[in-house]
């Protein structure tokens, strides 16, 4: 039932939207669209926690600590951001940079992305998660090129192909998968692919034919990821959409990507050599990181920055479940939640500064904090937590990471803590210089809305001072999963 | 040992696939090229028929339905569409360097082959020894999107790649689950709308579909 209303919601929603999203008050029923999904994430996390691990629908959909406390964080990043699409929009056609139809396409659309995203963490099938997967593309693609202009279609088109070459691989890794499973399932149809079946013989299935397909599976999902060398698309589709659809690749399809890549890492562990998926990860993850800061120095769109820096993190997350261990995986996963929740409050603040400087470059944006003290001081906030700063959450998963990386795999801290430390300096640099001094800019004429990225920045704050006992047995729980 | 008629012609299919690969490598013409992809959606639905038949898998016939569908009838008919709308019928685009595309291309079909190698060993059906060939259809289409400019023969490589896949999975697991296969071609027909709608879009901001004009952003 609460399955039923977290897919429902945003199912049927996209279609009401598409039918009405011209009218004045689609971006409210977009809201409560969202709210309803995140209501729907919440009924289903409880359930999860009272009555545990959850099978259902013919054991097409499976629930565990680890997926359904993404889907709380999918579906809360959802809701925000359909908040500040309100805000954010009604600007937009204020300016006349969209029309109404160009609305009514967004709100569809964003509702059919939650959609895919949620299907694709509560699917227990691996096929269905590769549709889910290629589906979050093909909606979120033309949300890419909103604009329509010239940039926005370049980066739209690149993102089509990237990202339609990347997920071939990976639906060919998913046929290696099945063909693995075969073997020992037996001709069953179906439930060959389900990810709990393939688990509990996951030591049985043929090494080779595993390992080929989890290096598919990587680097087809790896390039949704972001892992450089196949984060191409990402800043270029970060930069030029508009600022609600940045949030949420940043904040979601990352995140959801990565997801579906430990999954897939869980079933090669069993194997025999499963020492393959371990340093494949950590290696895609470090040089993502590495390659990641040092290109943040040459950054003039602040869009674009914040990109560079989702591939960063997201790089550190990767290396992190790619050591492995509970206090790794801990680590990991508290990193994907403060970095969605610190990088989706950031686009939205980027948003707004860029509505108020007219553009995104940010040799032009100057004296944020003066012209807009609530504008400029989150884009500060943000910018100390995106950087690791303590009291903040990164600070805390990415120290658990370092420790970690310490004792396993020693060789490895420098280049961590080197590459940080060139990625802290290039934010902190670019954004200093666009929040504090003399500014130039207009005040805006409408004052955004700016509680969802508060609430979300002292998440971040709280998460990093404290974690709650219950989520942090849930995040425990969840990394004992993944093993 | 004689190999039963039925796999020869299984093993002419993959061969027939192998070469409309490489002659959509070297065609300049973009409706020729519809045509071409449109023959090898047809050729995947032969081998797809031959296989249910002599397998007894009938449930393959839906997938070879689903192919005939989308590969041989909808698509090829809606980018032929596409084509005389844009008036991009006549278009031919310069082939850089047409030798050593073949070439490279040779060189993936080996590369295919060889890593086809320990999974077609594995595989139990009658038609593992295809799986090489379905890899090299995969590669080929990239190496064809990779040196192509033009937008409508990037859609189409990418088209030809899914072709591969679906051949791929035929001939080493007899086809994906029908829901999978299922979804997969959802995802195809809602790519060929929104790529519908790129085309115009490119158009309209560019006057042309080369690709040339959409080399702006990149790291400098």
């Amino acid at each position: 039932m609460a399955l039923l209303l977290l897919l429902g919601f945003p199912l049927l929603g996209s279609l009401f939207l598409a039918l009405a999203g011209t009218r004045l008050w689609a971006s409210v029923a977009n809201i409560l669209i969202s709210l309803g999904t995140f209501m729907g994430g919440l009924w289903l996390a409880a359930h999860v926690i009272v009555n545990g691990t959850w099978i259902t629908a013919g054991q097409e959909f499976f629930l565990d600590s680890l997926n359904v406390f993404l889907v709380v964080l999918t579906s809360f990043i959802g809701l925000t951001t359909s908040f500040f699409s309100r805000s954010y929009m009604r600007v937009e056609q204020e300016h006349g940079r969209l029309g109404s139809r160009q609305l009514r396409l967004y709100y569809g659309m964003f509702q059919l992305f939650m959609f895919t995203m949620l299907l694709a963490l509560t699917t227990n099938n691996m096929g269905i998660l590769w549709v889910a997967m290629e589906g979050a593309t093909l909606t979120t693609v033309l949300l890419v090129s909103l604009y329509r202009t010239p940039a926005s279609i370049e980066a739209a088109w690149k993102y089509f192909i990237l990202s339609g070459v990347g997920i071939a691989q990976a639906l060919f890794g998913t046929i290696l998968l099945y063909l693995a499973a075969e073997k020992i399932l037996g001709n069953v149809g179906i439930s060959a692919l389900l990810w709990t079946h393939l688990n509990q013989v996951k030591s049985r299935l043929e090494p080779t034919v595993l390992s080929l397909a989890f290096v598919f599976l990587l680097v087809g999902y790896g390039t949704k990821v972001g892992l450089v060398p196949l984060h191409n698309w990402l800043p270029d589709a970060h930069a030029e959409g508009p600022a609600p659809v940045s949030a949420v690749l940043s904040g979601l399809l990352l995140n959801v990507a990565l997801y579906a890549v430990v999954r897939c890492k869980v079933l090669v562990d069993g194997s025999a050599y499963a020492g393959l998926a371990p340093k494949l990860m950590m290696g895609f993850g470090l040089i993502s990181v590495t390659v990641a800061a040092f290109l943040l120095w040459r950054q003039k769109d602040i869009k674009r920055l914040f990109a560079y820096s989702s591939v960063e993190h997201m790089g550190i997350a990767t290396f992190a479940f790619g050591m492995g261990g509970a206090i790794a995986n801990f680590a990991a996963l508290l990193q994907m939640t403060v970095h969605s929740l610190t990088k989706s409050s950031l686009f939205f603040t980027v948003g707004h500064a860029a509505q108020q400087a007219g553009t995104q470059a940010m040799d032009r944006i100057r004296g944020l904090a003066n012209a807009n003290p609530a504008v400029g001081w989150s884009l500060m906030i943000g910018t100390l937590a995106i950087i690791g700063m303590p009291p903040f959450g990164v600070f805390a998963s990415e120290f658990l990471i370092f420790l970690t990386a310490m004792r396993e795999y020693p060789w490895a801290t420098p280049i961590l803590m080197g590459t940080l430390s060139v990625a802290f300096g290039a934010i902190f640099l670019r954004v200093q210089e666009m929040v504090w001094g003399e500014t130039n800019l207009k005040p805006l004429s409408r004052t955004p809305l700016m509680f969802p990225v508060f609430l979300q920045l002292a998440m971040v704050f709280l998460l990093g001072i404290y974690i709650p006992h219950d989520l942090s047995e849930w995040y425990r729980a969840a990394a004992k999963l993944i093993g | 040992m004689t190999v039963p008629f039925l796999s020869q012609l299984i093993d002419l299919c993959a061969a027939v696939l192998l070469l409309l690969s490489f002659s959509m490598l070297s065609q300049r013409r973009v409706l020729t090229l519809v045509v071409l992809f449109a023959l090898q959606g047809a050729t995947l639905f032969v081998s797809i028929v031959i296989v249910a038949w002599e397998t007894h898998q009938y449930q393959l016939f839906y997938s070879a339905a689903l192919t005939l569908l989308l590969k041989v009838i909808f698509l090829p008919l809606i980018l032929h569409r596409l084509i005389r709308r844009l008036g991009a019928q006549w278009e031919t685009e310069v082939l850089l360097n047409a030798p050593r595309t073949m070439l490279a291309g040779l060189l993936l079909v080996i590369f295919a082959f060889t890593l086809a190698e320990p999974i077609s060993r594995f595989a139990h059906t009658v038609t593992h020894s295809t799986l090489g060939i379905a890899l090299a259809v995969v590669m080929l289409s990239f190496l064809m999107m990779i040196t192509r400019r033009k937008a409508i023969t990037q859609v189409i490589g990418l088209l030809a790649m899914e072709n591969g896949l679906f051949f791929a999975a035929t001939s080493a697991t007899y086809g994906m689950p029908m829901v999978v296969e299922l979804g997969v071609a959802l995802d195809v027909l809602v790519g060929a709308v929104i790529f519908g709608v790129f085309f115009f879009h490119i158009r309209e901001q560019f006057d042309s579909l080369d690709l040339h004009n959409l080399e702006s952003l990149r790291e400098d």
